[in-house]
């Protein structure tokens, strides 16, 4: 009653204002039972392994792919640009920075948000509209517990540990290019580019995956269990999620980097 | 928490689902206006109205689902209006709810779906769900569906289906949302069997949800008798004679606009209950 009132009063700009304001007051909320639910139980353990399957054994195949060509694509790029300066031999440390850095966690996340992303607002989107969230509330049960905690948890833990096997086989996919087209040695190739590394970059792939893995789960959730508008209103949530996380993703990307940069010289002492 | 259908204390009269000026709006959109019933234990009450006149919404604020504007609830004697999740918990395992298309869980088998309560609870051994979900299975006549998923079941099976997950546990109270509705009608015939049974051999009280005036009609009009050997007798005894706890009550844009029997409805001089009883 009052929220209808005070929108009326505010006019077109302002509803929209408000209703955004809104989302993110629900949204945040939603992320925070589902992480809150971790910590009691019950906890849903069956379904929380099957999340970890689907999401991590099931996205290996896609995360391989990207990081293998990315990491080829990277060593092909730095020749280029290295051989003007007569430095092609630092090939290995230029794979590993864009990839360890910045490729790895970011394509990962990105392919993760269509794959898990959409999959998760598809799912949660018919259970809405064939009224089984309904139906798991009738019968007693807290749909977030059940549904959203599994697959945050799932998704935060498989996400860092499908961004070190995109790490790993990008730096391989380079070192492809490196010793085959290049002819760079393969002894120089990998310590320069372990050389390349300080620790601030083995912790910046592993937190950022954790981040995003977060984002991409409680966006999936959340547009997925607003859904309304039967089966059309499905697959506009299923785009909407993948948009939403995606763009979520690449911000969130600006402001770790930030924070990191801030940090580093803190983490390399 | 079992079998506690029919020892409930108090006799028949005793209301167990009360609305008192309900108010429920969407948006700027009203769905229920002032809408005041009582069903006391043990009886039926026919919910009647075309689509989108707020049947279903009806059921969702029963099971506290969705919350009133204004007004209050009564289940079992206590306003449900301003309880937490949690504590609406406790309610809604004295009810069973049967949805519309079943609303069966996809990803689950149909011993899981039905069991699903029991298994939730954690309080109750594997042995004695498999028997009290075979036993409401049996109930609705398909022991034999226990392995499938629900993607291998008609519409109907999964009606049934349906009517048993609400059944387990044996709630006092069942919800019915447009059961019969898109079904053949040989399936229709045995959904609606199922409900009088219920209604007058187990004593549950229903509120039951239709716009289907013949599915009505059947219920108001028919009484299940067990025959003695184990066996169940429906009887029809002419308009209304079947079941005298059998009520109505027709919806228009939000409002009640008529309540009482069946032959009453029939007498109705209301326009609108007249161009939907014709």
């Amino acid at each position: 009653m009052k929220k209808s009132l005070l929108m009326r009063a505010l006019g077109a700009p302002w509803r929209f204002i408000l209703r955004a304001l809104w989302d993110i007051q629900s949204y945040t909320r939603l992320g925070a039972r589902a992480v809150a639910n971790v910590f009691t139980p019950p906890i849903y353990l069956r379904e929380t392994i099957l999340q970890m399957d689907r999401i991590g054994i099931g996205s290996l195949t896609i995360v391989v792919l990207t990081g293998f060509f990315t990491g080829a694509v990277m060593a092909i790029q730095s020749e280029g640009a290295l051989r003007r300066y007569g430095a092609v031999g630092m090939t290995g440390q230029l794979v590993a920075l864009t990839i360890i850095r910045e490729l790895g966690p970011v394509l990962s996340a990105l392919m993760l948000a269509g794959r898990i992303g959409a999959g998760i607002a598809s799912e949660l989107g018919s259970m809405v509209v064939s009224e089984q969230i309904s139906a798991m509330r009738a019968l007693g049960t807290d749909p977030t517990r059940r549904l959203v905690t599994p697959r945050v948890l799932a998704m935060v833990v498989m996400l860092p540990l499908l961004t070190v096997v995109c790490d790993s086989v990008g730096m391989l996919g380079g070192w492809l290019i490196a010793s085959y087209k290049l002819l760079i040695s393969s002894s120089q190739y990998w310590s320069d580019a372990m050389n390349a590394m300080a620790f601030s970059d083995v912790v910046g792939t592993l937190v950022k995956p954790v981040v995003f893995g977060l984002i991409i789960a409680t966006t999936g959730c959340y547009i997925g269990l607003r859904t309304s508008g039967g089966t059309e209103g499905v697959g506009k949530s299923t785009t909407q999620a993948v948009v939403s996380s995606s763009i979520l993703v690449i911000a969130a990307d600006f402001f770790l980097n930030n924070i990191l940069i801030y940090l580093a010289p803190l983490m390399n002492r | 928490m079992v079998g506690n259908r029919d020892c409930g204390e108090g006799d028949m009269g005793e209301p167990m689902i009360e609305f008192r000026g309900v108010h429920k709006s969407f948006g700027d959109e009203v769905i229920l206006r002032d809408v005041s019933f009582r069903v006391d234990r043990g009886d039926a009450i026919v919910i009647l109205g075309a689509s989108g006149s707020g049947k279903s919404t009806i059921l969702k604020l029963i099971l506290g689902l969705i919350g009133p504007e204004e007004g209050e609830i009564l289940v079992g004697g206590r306003d449900i209006a301003p309880l937490s999740e949690r504590e609406l918990v406790e309610v809604r395992r004295g009810i069973g709810m049967v949805f519309q298309e079943g609303a069966l869980f996809d990803s689950l088998s149909v011993r899981e779906n039905v069991g699903y309560r029991l298994f939730e609870e954690d309080a109750v051994d594997e042995a004695e769900i498999e028997k009290a979900v075979r036993r409401e299975l049996g109930f609705v006549g398909l022991e034999d569906a226990i392995d499938k998923m629900p993607a291998q079941l008609s519409g109907g099976m999964k009606r049934r289906v349906g009517i048993a997950r609400a059944l387990i546990g044996s709630p006092p109270v069942v919800l019915y949302d447009e059961p019969t509705a898109g079904l053949d009608p040989v399936t229709k015939r045995t959904i609606l069997e199922l409900m009088i049974r219920l209604r007058d051999l187990e004593g549950v009280t229903s509120v039951f949800v239709t716009h289907d005036l013949h599915a009505a009609s059947v219920m108001a009009g028919e009484r299940a008798v067990a025959d003695g050997g184990g066996g169940v007798r429906f009887l029809s005894g002419g308009d209304g004679a079947g079941a005298a706890r059998n009520r109505f009550v027709m919806l228009q844009n939000g409002g009640i606009c008529f309540e009482g029997d069946y032959p009453g409805l029939m007498r109705s001089t209301d326009p609108y209950v007249r161009k939907f009883v014709s």
